[in-house]
């Protein structure tokens, strides 16, 4: 195999660029503290639609347009679109393709869409089957909120692990040749390259307990994070930033502990080490409890927060891991557990 | 059930459940006792202040406790229509979900909820979807509980 090394990492020779991103959140996501990074934040989050639905989907759509009109691109030259979303038969995502009308793969990867998009976006540049793809995740807290819990004013109170899902959208898209450079602007801003991509294996702790996603997830994210530096024969000590998806406040701890148990540097993870779910908003002030999660949280971060600080040369080198729990609204039901899984990309600037 | 091939086995996931909760903060219950007390018993201070009212102008105990339990349905329907009740029962909890306005909202909720997706099989394919719950369990054992009784009066 010539792109694959190790168990379950691919690289990416022919290196693909992120051309264009764009991160659309709502209004509470812009009162965080990353509120300056992101592109679009709505007024309210119905976006004026009537259905919260049709809201979440015309986010991506928003943000689709506007990270290929930042890649220099138009609509034309797209050849795929890889997106997803939390709903079933991935509502959102179908509607805004219907309304984008570019060749669609809809992608269901819970939580992690967003590295998992990523990656297949990168396989099918890299492997020159098309030379531009938009990928995309999005979530919305109240399209969430009623297939997977509780109507939105049932009144009712939430333990302190359980997540808030992130009304969010972002997308990149990622091109086999970088954009002509905007050289009038200074400094000019470093291109991002995908080098590797490490596919996730579902991990199942067996925890039932759908309020503690993020602690159910860890031991996934953390299962490809050290497989990603046993393939790659990286340490922590190669990536400037290493960004987890959703694990949460509480699951931040434990990816930390289950670091130290691995042996990794601590004194560096501490460092470049961060959880975009505990990123996303402030912990007492937003009432978010466990911190924030679905497919928008780490897309959001990404494409807002990371891209910009990356192409702005703050990060050479980053290794981001969307988180997804892989439950069902039925399987919880059934009596069975929280799947886990976690796809990571490693992305460097030139 | 079977235990499939890729879930642990029980004691394995016990033991990840332990460890995850060392790292998760504790609900304050007893913080959270206190509030839904105060709330609950200030509720039915105020409840029964309007009975003695309604009693004062001339009902009967019987027609006051109805006319008292419609106001109080009626007021946590406007409520969670006006979009408080959720944030009223964060704060005090059971203070005001296990009183009737707890279950007036668990009706209303989802008939705003679902509102979008039809009146016929919207609201009313889903009106009761937290209430139904309740209300067969609670159904079936005031029936159980009716026949036990019914066979002790027969012995009497």
């Amino acid at each position: 195999m010539k792109n694959k090394i190790g168990k379950q990492t691919f690289v990416f020779r022919n290196k693909p660029v992120i051309t264009g991103e764009c991160a659309v959140v709502g209004t509470k996501e812009g009162q965080g503290p990353l509120k300056e990074y992101f592109d679009t934040i709505l007024e309210d989050d119905t976006y004026g639609e009537n259905t919260w639905e049709k809201a979440e989907s015309r986010m991506m759509e928003n943000s689709i347009m506007t990270a290929i009109r930042k890649a220099g691109l138009e609509k034309k030259n797209i050849e795929v679109m890889l997106t997803g979303d939390l709903l079933n038969q991935l509502m959102s995502s179908s509607f805004s393709a219907r309304d984008i009308g570019v060749p669609f793969i809809g992608l269901y990867g819970a939580c992690s869409t967003m590295t998992l998009s990523m990656l297949m976006s990168s396989i099918i540049v890299d492997g020159e089957f098309a030379e531009n793809v938009v990928c995309a995740a999005s979530s919305h807290y109240c399209t969430a909120e009623r297939q997977f819990r509780m109507p939105l004013e049932h009144g009712n109170q939430k333990p302190p692990s359980a997540q808030w899902t992130a009304t969010a959208s972002g997308a990149a898209v990622i091109s086999k040749n970088p954009c002509k450079s905007n050289e009038t602007l200074i400094p000019i801003p470093k291109e991002i390259f995908i080098t590797h991509g490490t596919v996730g294996k579902i991990i199942d702790t067996g925890m039932k307990d759908s309020n503690q996603m993020g602690a159910a997830m860890v031991p996934a994210a953390v299962d490809t994070i050290l497989n990603h530096f046993e393939d790659t024969g990286r340490t922590p000590d190669d990536y400037d930033i290493i960004l987890t998806g959703d694990l949460g406040y509480i699951g931040k701890e434990i990816a930390l502990d289950l670091f130290a148990d691995a042996g990794l540097n601590m004194k560096k993870m501490h460092l470049c080490y961060d959880d975009c779910g505990t990123m996303l908003y402030y912990r007492e002030s937003e009432d978010v409890h466990g911190g924030g999660s679905g497919c928008g949280c780490s897309a959001s971060v990404f494409t807002g927060y990371l891209f910009k600080k990356m192409r702005a040369g703050i990060f050479n080198r980053a290794l981001i891991v969307s988180t997804g729990a892989m439950l069902s609204t039925i399987s919880p039901f059934q009596g069975e557990s929280i799947p886990g899984i976690a796809h990571a990309i490693a992305i460097e600037t030139s | 059930m079977s235990k499939s091939k890729g879930t642990p086995g029980k004691e394995v996931a016990k033991a990840y459940e332990k460890y995850a909760m060392t790292f998760t903060p504790k609900p304050r219950y007893f913080y959270n006792c206190v509030k839904a007390f105060i709330a609950g018993g200030l509720l039915c201070v105020i409840a029964m202040l309007i009975q003695n009212r309604i009693m004062a102008s001339g009902w009967e105990e019987k027609d006051a406790a109805a006319l008292l339990t419609i106001i109080l349905i009626c007021s946590a329907q406007l409520l969670t229509g006006l979009g408080w009740f959720d944030t009223i029962a964060k704060v005090v909890g059971a203070g005001v979900i296990v009183p009737i306005t707890g279950f007036a909202n668990s009706m209303v909720a989802p008939a705003i909820e679902y509102k979008k997706e039809g009146i016929v099989l919207g609201v009313g394919g889903k009106l009761f979807s937290l209430a139904g719950p309740v209300l067969v369990c609670g159904i079936s054992s005031a029936a159980l509980v009716g026949i036990i009784y019914w066979f002790m009066g027969g012995m009497r």
